[in-house]
């Protein structure tokens, strides 16, 4: 036997198409997933030179970054309208197969390659969009890719990549009743800081990491980009594998137990050695709120905002309180939100409106605030409906959407206006992100549910 | 891509660290279909108020830095989105060159493609430089071929690069003519492995 080797080794060799010294290695790419903003103008770019879509087989598309929530039929913006249609004539054109927004495939890019079973452990996953480390919760080496290398897929249906350093982040112990893996990958981005990751790919493990199901190991490596790192992954186990059981793009029968053989081989090997490891105690982690403008800066819920004379960086802090209008030393409790949005590649699938269910049944929203749920895609809307969730959410005073990125960015209606405060369980709390001016608290569906019932941070934990 | 060997330019100071892709170009500047004209948005909530007006207290807006070329930058410079928006921003925008202690990788592979060179230099360096551009006006001559950099000190700075990334640079090569002279070893690839 030889030296035991990580995941990421594992899957890296299987992929390199060529090498040579000095350069990064040219690797092949098995999924490329491609939306409305960021591919237009690589299509033009094929144009120009006359350029051919290599493997049209291995693309998927969809619209979700602009898709109206409200009423698909009237699309508001016209430039928004054009850079939809555009996507569909390019889909057309070179023959991509393309999910509209009337499709029932069509969702968020990260929720539906899972849902559709494209996703699968040990592909390499590509997309024009920093998010798409939430596919390594399969095992998947997955990363989002600017518009120029969306070309250069496109086109060879490889990447000039240099071989990623590994990290381990581990984690300790198993998390404490009601923290979730939103909380958990909140605290480790406060910990370690929006760079530990930078140069790296995170492979997650430890007992907390195998108890999630899969849809809460996505939340995960999902945030992997906020911690600077392009990919996330967390090996395959059986979770995996009957996961993807039955879904439509993996194999069937016989051909499924050889593919899954396959993939639980992929496995780090016990003994492997990485480049780093980092660790945190998941007993220690309780829910978590940000509080600033970037993912980083975030305190859990007993905690309060940073004192300007017990922090390094008093000026980025300063600044970043200003901008969220906090005080400093400020309890999170305290805090009072206008919004609450549930929803985007990091919390949107079934379970976790499930979850934000649970905590809204039968109570009301609270009349100064403004909530709304926008499922991951077209099917995990019908799946809440037909369980009735919709219902719950409609009862206690909640906007039910259509799938789509939403408030996630408001590149579509969904803005929250400036000065607006909400409780959101997306990924991103940079200045202006859900509209000029707007502040982001980011936290889990639970936390965001209870903050709209209340109007301002509780602890769910202790929360009925 | 336009080949690049040396830049002589300008500096325009931006000293705040994390700077992510949402501040370099908000979404709403995302729906357009071209890759050109995105430099009027650059850095837009900084630069302009709600009404569009200038807003005279952020620095980029005074005449000083009018034919600024070169950003120098606090760490992590273009964390978040992927989007390709940003360096195109930054590019119309007429920067050549970034200068900061560490960038986030997708930003770095993103602007490299766009023929923007980035240069990681140690934070004591940047902060040096920084109080310099803010105090006064100062001028670099970077020098690609030889990895220089000269701030007019008398001495010359050297940095680091990876190769692949500055032969690129130097010879503003097309990369996917580049791989595809390699379609034979892609097609092998797909017949023996997939
Ligand atoms: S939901 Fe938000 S983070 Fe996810 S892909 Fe859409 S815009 Fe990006």
């Amino acid at each position: 036997m030889g030296k035991p080797k990580t995941i990421i080794e594992k899957v890296w060799e299987k992929k390199v198409v060529h090498e040579e010294a000095g350069k990064p290695d040219l690797i092949y790419i098995d999924l490329h997933l491609v939306h409305e903003v960021t591919s237009p103008q690589a299509f033009e770019g094929l144009r120009l030179k006359g350029r051919k879509v290599r493997r049209p087989d291995l693309t998927f598309a969809t619209v979700d970054h602009n898709v109206p929530t409200k009423n698909r039929e009237q699309i508001n913006d016209p430039i928004s309208k054009i850079q939809m249609e555009t996507l569909a004539k390019n889909c057309e054109e070179f023959n991509i197969p393309l999910a509209d927004m009337f499709h029932p495939d069509q969702g968020i890019v990260h929720v539906i390659g899972p849902q559709l079973g494209l996703t699968q452990p040990g592909k390499t996953i590509v997309c024009g969009d920093s998010h798409t480390s939430t596919h390594g919760a399969f095992g998947a080496i997955a990363f989002g890719i600017g518009t120029s290398e969306v070309e250069h897929v496109l086109a060879t249906q490889t990447l000039w990549q240099n071989k990623p350093k590994t990290l381990n982040l581990h984690v300790e112990g198993d998390l404490g009743p009601g923290v979730t893996a939103k909380d958990l990958i909140l605290a480790i981005i406060a910990k370690y800081g929006v760079k530990m990751g930078t140069g790296y790919i995170i492979e997650y493990t430890g007992d907390a990491i195998r108890n999630m199901s899969m849809e809460e190991r996505m939340t995960v490596c999902n945030m992997s980009i906020e911690a600077g790192a392009r990919a996330g992954l967390i090996s395959p186990d059986e979770k995996t594998v009957e996961y993807l059981r039955g879904k439509r793009h993996v194999p069937e029968g016989e051909a499924f137990e050889k593919a899954a053989a396959e993939w639980l081989a992929l496995a780090t090997d016990e003994g492997a050695e990485y480049d780093k490891v980092l660790t945190i105690d998941a007993a220690e982690v309780e829910p978590q709120v940000t509080w600033g403008t970037n993912p980083g800066m975030g305190a859990p819920i007993s905690g309060s905002t940073p004192s300007l004379t017990e922090v390094d960086n008093k000026e980025d802090v300063r600044l970043a309180l200003e901008y969220m209008g906090l005080e400093e030393s400020q309890p999170i409790t305290s805090i009072e939100i206008d919004h609450v949005f549930i929803g985007s590649c990091t919390n949107s699938r079934l379970s976790d409106l499930r979850k934000a269910a649970q905590i809204v049944k039968g109570k009301k929203v609270k009349d100064t605030v403004r909530a709304i749920v926008v499922p991951g895609s077209f099917y995990v809307k019908m799946k809440a409906e037909e369980e009735g969730i919709d219902k719950v959410f409609k009862d206690a005073g909640f906007e039910w959407r259509d799938a789509g990125c939403s408030m996630c960015l408001a590149m579509n209606d969904d803005v929250v206006p400036p000065g607006g405060r909400c409780a959101s369980t997306s990924n991103r709390n940079f200045e202006g992100r859900q509209g000029n001016g707007a502040r982001t608290h980011l936290v889990s569906p639970e936390m965001a549910a209870a903050a709209a019932i209340e109007g301002h941070f509780v602890d769910v934990r202790t929360y009925n | 891509m336009e080949a690049m060997k040396q830049h002589k330019g300008i500096v325009y100071p931006l000293n705040r660290s994390n700077v992510d892709t949402d501040q370099i170009i908000p979404k709403q500047f995302l729906k357009r279909i071209e890759r050109t004209g995105f430099g009027q948005f650059l850095f837009y909530h900084w630069r302009f108020d709600d009404d569009g007006n200038k807003r005279e207290d952020f620095a980029m807006n005074d005449p000083k830095y009018d034919d600024a070329s070169i950003l120098i930058a606090g760490e992590n410079f273009g964390c978040g989105s992927s989007r390709e928006h940003a360096p195109w921003s930054l590019a119309d925008y007429g920067f050549k060159v970034i200068i900061a202690p560490s960038f986030a990788d997708i930003f770095y592979n993103n602007s490299l493609k766009n023929g923007i060179l980035l240069i990681e230099v140690e934070q004591s360096k940047v902060n040096e430089w920084m109080e310099k551009a803010e105090n006064g006006t100062l001028e670099l001559d970077v020098n690609l071929e030889a990895k220089t950099i000269d701030d007019g000190s008398g001495e010359l700075f050297t940095f680091d690069i990876p190769e692949y990334h500055r032969q690129n640079l130097l010879n503003g090569w097309d990369e996917i003519a580049l791989t595809l002279q390699l379609e034979d070893k892609i097609s092998n690839y797909e017949q023996t492995t997939l």
